[in-house]
This record gives C-alpha cells, structure tokens and sequence, in this order.
C-alpha cells in the first residue's frame, strides 16, 4: 500500500467526528446507535491501517518509512511550514497501543453509554479525543505536534465534563485543563525556545542537533525541562498530579481512554519522542528520573486507603506513570514504553472491569460491594487477571515491562531503585484489597442510587436488583484486553521490543521466558508482590487482621493519605485562595475595571460618536458628493504641494 | 493581427447578443440564464487555454494578452457567474426586461475584462464606460425610488468622475505627447530625475487619475456614492458593484500606474505614499462609519470602503517596492480574490435572507442561526473572512498583504490597517451575535432556492480553501503579477 494512506491513520476518526456532528446529531438524531457505528467502523479502519503500518516498519530498513510531506504555507523569501508524519518504531507502536485500547473502549461503550441522552456528542467527542492522540503520536514537528496536544486536553476537558449539569463533573474538567495547561506553558516555552535557537520545529533536525552537539548546555537542558514539564502535566506527574483522581467525574470508558492510551500516555510519548535531548542533558534525564520514581511511591501510598475503585485505580495510574517515568530517565525510550505498552492494556481493562461493576451496583465505593465473584463471573476473572498483570506476576505483561525498570533503575539510580521496590509491594496490596473487598465475601448492598456518580439512565434502573453481568457487547472488549495483558509482555522476552526501538546500546535485562527466573532480581520483586497480595488477604478476605485496628494503628499515616498529603488544599487555599485569587488577582481586577475598561469604553464610545458624526455628512444631496470629489482632488494637490 | 487572441471577448460579446435576440423569441426564462452561464463558461475557457503563454499585445499595443489579464479575466468571469445564479430568483421578480439583465451583466463583465488588457488611455477610457453604462442601467433596474435613485446618482456622479479622469488623461497627454502606457513610461523615463513637484502638469495629471479610478474602487473622499447605490441597486447588483467593479478598478490601476509610472522611481514613491494616504484615510472611514449602520446592505457598503483600503494597502506597496519583487502585486491579486468570493458570499446570503423576510435591516436577522442555520452559518464565514480571522481567506489574504507591506516600510500603514481590522470585528460580529444568539422573530424557516444554493456553496468552499491552502491560488497570482508586457 502506498505510505500516503499512514494519512488516514487519524483523518478516519476525524471523519468519523466531522459526520457525527455535523450530520448524524443534527439529522438523524433518532437512529441512536449510529454514531457509536460509525466511529468503531472509523477506528477500525485506523486499527487496521496501524497494524499495516507496525508490519512495514518492521520489514524496513532502519524501521522508518518515509513519508512525502505537505507544504502547508509557503511565504516566499520566508518561512515554509511542512505537515508530515514520523512513521518509526516508537509511531508503530504507540499507533497499536491507541487504536487498539480506543476500538475496546468504543465497543464498551455502546453497552455502557445504551440509553444516555448525549449518546452522539459522546462518540463525536471520542472520535476526535482518538483523532488528537493519534495526531500526536505521527507528528513530525513540534508545531503540528503541539496543536494535537491542545485537542487532546481540550478533548479530556469535554469528556471528564461530559456530565456537565453535575456540579461535581464541571469542576473535575476545569481542573484537568488548567492544572495540565501549566505544564503546557513549559511546553510551549521550550518550542519556542527551540525555534528560537535552531530555527526548526522538524523533530528529526532537533534531534540531530542534540546528537552533533550543536544544540546543548544550558539551551538543551532548560528546553527538555520545559518539555518535561508538559509532561508533568499531561501524565500528572508530581506535583501536577491533582488532576486525575478528579477526572473520575466523566463517564467510565472515558477514563479508561485517558488511563490507558491517550491523554495521560501523550506525556510519556512525548519524553520518548524527545529522548534525544534528554539524552544529552544529564540534569534533564536527572529529572525525569526523580519525578518518576518519586511519583511512583507518592502515589501509591494514597492508593493504600481510597475506597472509590476509580480512585485507586487513578493513583495507580500516576504511580504507573511514574514507572514509565523512572524506565525512560535511567534506561532509556524502548523500557519506558514498553511499560507503557503493556500497561495500556492492563490499565484500560481495570477500568472496564470497574465501569461494568459500577452498571450492575449502582456505585463505585468498594465497601458496599463484595460478593461480585459468582454474580458477574467475566468481570471477576478478567479484573483478577489485570490485578496480577499490574502487581508484576510472571508470566503476565506487567512483569515483563516493570522488571526492565527496576534493572535499569539499580543500574544508575539505586535510590530510586529501592523506592520502586517498595512501591511494588503498595501496588500488589492496594490492588488486592480492592479484588478481594470487591469480589470476596458478601454482597453489602450497593449503593442504590445515592452516589450520584453513574450515568443518569441508570438512577432509579437496576440497582435494586441484584447485581448481574454486564452484556456481551460490554464483556467482550474486556475479554480481549485480558488476553492482550497476559500476552503482551512476551514481545521482549527475547529482546525483540528492544531491538525494534533501536535501543540496543542501552541497558537490557534480556534472560528469556524461564530463564529470568534464575536471576535473583526478579524474585525480590515477586515476592514483595507476594506479600502485597498475602497482606491484602489476611486483612480483608481472611481477616487475620483488623482493617481498623491498622488503620488506628498508623492513624497519622492513614489522615495524610488519605487526605492527599494535603495537596488539593495547599493549592486552593493557599496558592489559588490566598495568593491568587485575594492578592494578584484582585489587583488584577481593579487595574481591569478601572483602567482597561475605562479605557476600552473610553476609546469605543468616541468610536461611536466619530461614526454618528460622520454619518450626517451623508446627506443623500448629489450636490455635496459632487463637492466632495472636488474637495478630495483639491485635498490631495495641496498635501502633496507642502509635504511632497 | 492576432485576433484569436481576442476570442475570450468576441465569444462573449456574441452570447450576449445571443441573449438579447433569444429573449425576443423565448417564454422560458430560464432559458436565458443558461445561454448566459454557458457563454461565461466558454469565455473562461478561451481564457484558460492562453494561460501561461508569453505576452503578447494585439490592436497596435492597445490590448495586452499577458497573465495580469488573463487572471483578472477569470477572476471576471468567475465573479458575473456568480452573480447570474444569485440573480436567478431576485430576476424572476421583474416583470420586464429579463433578457436586457442577463445581456447587461454579460456586456459589462465585457467592459471589466476590456479594462483588464488594455494599455493605452483612450481604450480605458472606452472599457470603463463600456462597463459604467451597463452598471448604471443595472443599478436602476428595480425601478422603485430608492433603485432610481440609485441609479441616477451613480449615473451623474460617474460622469463628474469621467470627467475627472479625462482631463487627467488629456494632461498625461499633454505632457509625454503619448497615449500608450509603454510610451508615456519611456517618455518620463528619459526625462532626469526630478521631484514630481517639478512638472507641475504630470502632478495634476496624475491626481486627476488618483481621482478617476478612486471613484471605480470606492477610495475616500471619492465614495460618497457608495452607501446609498449600494442599497438602492437590486442586491445582485450590488454584489457584482462592490466585487467585479472595484476588482476592474484596481486592475486597471495596477497596470496604469505600475506601468506608465512606476519605473523612475521618484515618481512611483509619490504615488505610493498618495495610494498609501487614502488607505488610510479610506479604511477608518468605512470602518468607524459601518458601525452605526442598521442596514445591511449599507453596512457592507461602507465595509467595501474599509477593505478597499485595505486593497489600496497593496497599491502603495507596489508603488514603494522596486520593479522586481512581486510581493505587493500578488499580494493584491491574491486579496482581490479572496475578497470577491467573501464578499459575493456575503449577497448571496443576504439575497436570500432579505428576500424571505422583505427587509435588508440588522435587527430583522435575529435568530436566523434557528431559522436557516446554513444560511447563517455561510455569512457568519464570510464575516470572519471580512474582519481577517483564520480559516477563511480573510486572514491569508491579509497577512500576505500587510506582510508585503512591512517589507517596503509601511509599518505605520499596516499598524493602522490593523487597528481598524479590530474595529471592523465589531460590525461585523454583531451581525454574527444577532443571528446566533438573538431571538427569532418567527419560527419559521427561511428557505432558499437551489441556484442560490450552489452559488453559496461556491463561494463559501472557495474562502476555506483559500484561507485552509493558500498555497495554489498564491502561485497563480505570482505568475500574474510576473508578466506583465506594459
């Protein structure tokens, strides 16, 4: 196939948008499911255009596949701005990685979503979120790169917000925008920075820069934190991290979008995509490094204690994120994202798996569950699949990828290494209390109907009933995700992953299905997870011990936990509150009412009164505009005789 | 001579004869409209097929076959197509004269493309009357008060600017003993280089024609005819008035002043400030004056005033720069071209709303996004077009122009022409915010006839796709403003 279709890749779901929209929404409002049709054909499409793709830039040489590019605007004697595509190995895969998990999440969704009045706004807006993740990941310069970063924050504003009559919902969304759009400053400072220093925005030509050492020092260090810092905020990163517990306010698949594949992998993909000017700064690898692997444990111990399965799944997310982090920092692109790789499949289950006990209970407070093992079967045995993916058991994906992490985070960051430990512990306990709480036990009774947090079709539906599986069209997906996180991890047993990212010089701790378990290191890990999953079982499946006696027990660990450290309140009290909003703000304010304005009003309302003048020399006499023509010939003469 | 090189006018010429004799002996209107499109059609098909050939002059230098000619043809030709199929439904409200319309608007379009290639002052003193004539009749069409009015105002004051024009003609005249614009350039040019101050003949001969041709393009203090034709005249006329004639205006300019004055430079740095003062003076005009409007079609009036000083904008880029560079030339054809397919966008839109509602004030447009959303949404592009805002071609056909304006030391220029693009924001956007958020005067809908249809479409595709992919039409115009023979 010619390489012009890589085009389609994220024109199809574009399209997919532009039909729902401004056809589908405003015509064919009746026929319901159409749109949901529409864009799983569109990512379909994409899917199968990506998978293509993965296999061309497997079989090339240097796994690149040029690409023509489109002049876009061309200024003679000026600037030229190219739109093309980077088709490589990192492409290939993060393309697998978004098309598969978005074509799970829309197939979910026609089963979670049945009913929802926004049911058309909710595939158009999912349609672009896709057609913006995938326009990241092929960009070939920072401009084009940077527009579909926007759209993908603006695409998370609309989805977290999606219920936006809930209170609740609309702040979530206000949230995650403004707080990722402070790392996007950084962002975009470092472009221009960028530009300003090399005059390119061709991501190839910065990284040949950064290679032949004509782009360093100071420069390439503040320009790659700058970059970072949209990263922060996109994969909310210490200390920009406030914004994803909260964005559990939009609908479920939403989240599992955003968890798994587009909006919070975009930092992450972004740090890989940059990985040479990382590379040549060793503060910014420094950096990258700390955030992650701090991140890392920061939050998993507030996953300790959340009882909102979302919650915790959030907090380890951004826990996860901080692993990427933490691989990309000390070993470098092919070891953080293939922890992302795997994880995209993992991560986005648990959420389906959570969305679809939230559509048979009624909530999401994992203490008014239990019991769910024998009533929803499908959801039990995939949810306990991704649990073990996700706490690092061999042979499941997630181990593969987190092992790689913890090698190259001993190898040059023991510190840090020994914080990841630990977080493997947190992690394999706070996922096993929320199965065991979840599915062990009885059922205690769901939340009928108080939470406010589930779709409104279903307020007053089902959740007097007993809980029941969720349909085909809901399990299905999950069932695909669940294969896809025992397998996914076999791509670098032998080091093929690696290979294929081109990272062969790099550290790699290839040592074969069976054979990594001759390596100790491996069973450090293991049996810390043991543990993890051990504690969580004695406490809430055999209950040996006392949930609340512990929780007494650590009291101030438990309140700065669970409170978040304090970190939402820091920052709206204290930074929004007190300095923003009482100091800079109102000073702000007065200088608008009084000066801007006066102005503003000051310079319109002459405006006003210049054009009512003049208008009355509009008479209608023929007369006078005859004179005018005159008057004018005259004018010109005498400017020209005393200024000419 | 080479009279193949004539072909595109001869044919079109002869189907508006064609017109004329068909209306004689046919009931069925419709009829007429397709003659007069097929006679477009083939017309820009003659003109398509020289494109890109050498320059040539034909009638003893009278006439310039070059790629200026030809790209303002089209653009002509482009521009009456439009305006016939805006036409189709307003035409069909006249109970006479149907046949004289469709032939009229065909015989002055004549007249633009006439103005576009000729080099020598008799024959544009020829073309622009052959198109005025037309456009006077045109005008008065309605035959209402306010049409006749209209018309008779056009008609007096276009006299008074005739008269301008050849009195400035006869002192150019006067003055290098020539007529043909090559010629009049050697003469001046042979001469040592002086202030223009020095021979006070060419100063007034060249006023005179500053006045001339401001009147064609609706410069201030020549305008004052403006508003009021504007909302006399039948709105398709207005249309083609505000578009096809200030395009032949500006085409004509372009080629008189580049030409026959542009190349000591002492005189084409007088001229270009002259063009660069009236921009100024002409677009804050219009501006501030379109702000009080509560017509529309007016309020486009004095906007056509506002962006015909934005064009002049170009004007006094090309008389600043030298020779060679082409920036100021294709920047104004490129203008001119994204300004005619805004602005006819813009009439039809109106044509068809006004036409339901039987009134052209803004306030009766409230809530038309709920009444006729296509309709609403077309003229809202073309108002964003109109103020310069991305995607239309508003804001490519701006920044070429001002960006080619900075590079010859305007910046004060464009600094004011950017001012008053923000003023400008604020009629335009009104008429935007009533239809959008303003309550509907009824719920009924507004419909709109296929014919009108198309021609919207057409022209709002075109402001996308040049505003969205600028690059082909902008190497269109370059080739233009290349070859020029005179």
């Amino acid at each position: 196939m010619p390489y012009q279709l890589a085009w389609l890749i994220f024109l199809l779901p574009f399209f997919a948008f532009v039909i729902i929209s401004f056809f589908v929404r405003p015509f064919l409002n009746h026929k319901p499911k159409l749109s949901g049709y529409i864009t799983i054909a569109a990512i379909s499409g994409s899917l199968f255009l990506s998978i293509w793709a993965l296999i061309a830039v497997l079989a090339a040489p240097g796994h690149e596949l040029p690409i023509p590019d489109i002049n876009w605007v061309i200024i003679e004697g000026g600037v030229t701005i190219h739109l093309g595509l980077i088709m490589n190995s990192l492409t290939a895969v993060m393309l697998i990685v978004v098309t598969v998990v978005s074509l799970m999440v829309q197939i979910y969704s026609q089963g979670y979503m049945h009913g929802d009045p926004g049911y058309h706004r909710y595939f158009a807006f999912m349609s672009l979120f896709t057609t913006s993740m995938l326009g990241l990941v092929v960009a070939d310069n920072l401009l084009f790169l940077y527009v579909f970063w926007e759209l993908v924050g603006l695409c998370s504003y609309l989805l977290i917000g999606f219920w936006f009559h809930r209170p609740a919902a609309a702040n979530a969304a206000k949230k995650a925008f403004i707080v990722t759009r402070l790392g996007d400053f950084g962002f975009l400072a470092a472009i221009l920075l960028l530009f300003h220093n090399t005059g390119t925005f061709d991501i190839a030509q910065l990284h040949s820069l950064a290679v032949a050492g004509t782009l360093a020092g100071t420069t390439l260090t503040w320009a790659a934190i700058g970059i970072f810092a949209g990263a922060v905020g996109k994969s909310a990163q210490f200390p920009l991290h406030v914004w994803l517990p909260d964005a559990m306010e939009g609908p479920t698949p939403v989240s599992a979008l955003i968890h798994a594949a587009t909006m919070v992998a975009a930092g992450v993909f972004l740090v890989a995509r940059m990985f040479p000017l990382f590379a040549h700064s060793e503060q910014a690898l420094l950096t990258v490094a700390v955030i992650g692997g701090f991140t890392a444990i920061f939050a998993a111990t507030m996953g300790l204690v959340m009882t909102d399965i979302k919650r915790v799944l959030a907090y380890s997310t951004i826990s996860q994120l901080g692993y990427m982090m933490l691989g990309l920092g000390t070993g470098g692109v092919a070891i953080g994202i293939f922890h992302l790789f795997n994880h995209a499949f993992f991560k986005a289950l648990l959420f389906l798996g959570a969305g679809s006990i939230n559509h048979a209970t009624g909530t999401f407070d994992i203490r008014e569950m239990g019991g769910l093992r024998r009533l929803m079967p499908w959801t039990y045995a995939t949810f306990v699949i991704a649990s073990l993916s996700i706490a690092g058991i061999w042979p499941l994906s997630g181990f593969w990828g987190k092992d790689e992490i913890l090698v190259s985070s001993l190898a040059s960051q023991p510190i840090l290494f020994y914080l990841a430990m630990l977080t493997v512990f947190m992690t394999a306990f706070y996922m096993f209390r929320v199965v065991f709480l979840t599915f062990g036990g009885q059922y205690r009774g769901g939340g009928s109907g108080t939470k406010p947090r589930q779709s409104p079709s279903f307020i007053g539906g089902e959740v007097d009933k007993k809980p029941h599986e969720s349909p085909s069209v809901m399990v299905m997906p999950m069932v695909v995700l669940a294969i896809l996180a025992v397998v996914s991890g076999f791509w670098n047993v032998t080091g093929q992953f690696g290979k294929f990212m081109g990272h062969g010089e790099t550290y790699s701790f290839v040592q074969g299905f069976f054979g990594i378990l001759a390596h100790p290191l491996p069973w450090v890990s293991l049996i810390l997870a043991g543990l993890g999953i051990l504690l969580a079982y004695a406490m809430y499946s055999a209950k040996w011990l006392s949930a609340e006696r512990l929780g007494r027990m650590f009291a101030p660990l438990y309140t700065l936990f669970s409170r978040k450290y304090w970190f939402d309140e820091l920052y709206e009290n204290i930074f929004v509150g007190k300095a923003l909003v009482n100091g800079f703000f109102a000073g702000l304010q007065q200088f608008d009412n009084k000066g801007v304005d006066g102005a503003v009003n000051g310079v319109a309302n002459a405006t006003m009164a210049g054009s009512r003048a003049i208008r009355r020399a509009q008479t209608g006499q023929l007369q006078l505009y005859g004179l005018f023509i005159g008057i004018g010939v005259l004018a010109i003469i005498i400017c020209i005789y005393f200024f000419g | 001579m080479n009279l193949e090189l004539f072909i595109p006018e001869l044919s079109l010429a002869a189907f508006a004869i064609v017109v004329i004799l068909l209306d004689l002996f046919t009931r069925r209107k419709g009829l007429l409209v397709a003659v007069s499109l097929a006679g477009l059609v083939v017309s820009a098909g003659f003109t398509i097929a020289m494109w890109g050939g050498g320059s040539q002059a034909i009638f003893n230098n009278m006439l310039a076959v070059d790629n200026f000619a030809l790209f303002f043809k089209l653009l002509f030709l482009g521009i009456a197509a439009l305006v016939i199929l805006a036409s189709v439904d307003y035409v069909s409200k006249f109970a006479r004269f149907r046949g004289e319309y469709y032939a009229l608007v065909l015989l002055s379009t004549l007249g633009m493309m006439l103005m576009a290639a000729t080099a020598e002052l008799i024959a544009i003193y020829i073309a622009l009357e052959l198109t005025s004539i037309s456009l006077y009749i045109l005008a008065g069409f309605l035959k209402d008060p306010k049409s006749t009015e209209a018309s008779l105002k056009y008609l007096l004051l276009g006299a008074v600017a005739s008269a301008v024009l050849l009195y400035g003609m006869a002192l150019v005249f006067g003055f290098t003993g020539e007529t043909q614009l090559g010629e009049i350039a050697r003469t001046i040019q042979a001469m040592p280089p002086q202030a223009l101050l020095a021979s006070p003949a060419l100063i007034l001969g060249i006023v005179l024609l500053v006045a001339g041709f401001g009147f064609k393009i609706a410069a201030v203090p020549f305008h004052m005819w403006v508003p009021d034709v504007y909302e006399g005249a039948p709105t398709p006329i207005t249309a083609y008035l505000s578009v096809g004639s200030k395009a032949a205006g500006f085409a004509i300019i372009l080629r008189v002043f580049y030409s026959a004055f542009g190349l000591p430079e002492w005189l084409s740095l007088d001229w270009g400030l002259i063009f660069a003062v009236l921009s100024a003076i002409g677009m804050t005009l219009g501006n501030v004056v379109a702000i009080s409007q509560t017509n529309i079609k007016r309020m486009l009036g004095y906007s056509s005033i506002a962006q015909a000083g934005y064009l002049m904008v170009g004007l006094a880029t090309v008389g600043l720069s030298p020779a060679a560079d082409i920036l100021g030339r294709s920047g104004l054809l490129f203008f001119l071209a994204s300004y005619a397919l805004t602005n006819l966008g813009a009439f039809i839109a109106i044509i068809a709303i006004s036409g339901k509602l039987n009134s052209d004030l803004i306030d009766h447009y409230s809530g038309m996004g709920k009444r006729a959303p296509l309709l609403a949404l077309a003229l809202t592009l073309c108002l964003i077009s109109l103020i310069g805002l991305p995607p239309a071609a508003g804001f490519m056909a701006k920044f070429y122009i001002f960006s080619g304006a900075v590079h010859h030391g305007l910046l004060w220029l464009v600094i004011i022409a950017v001012i008053n693009s923000v003023i400008s924001a604020y009629y335009y956007l009104r008429v935007v915010k009533v239809m959008w958020l303003g309550q509907p005067a009824s719920a009924e809908k507004v419909p709109s006839s296929p014919a009108l249809r198309v021609a919207l479409s057409i022209s709002c595709l075109g402001v996308l796709l040049l505003g969205v992919i600028p690059g082909y039409i902008m190497k269109l115009a370059e080739v233009a403003a290349r070859m020029f023979i005179f």
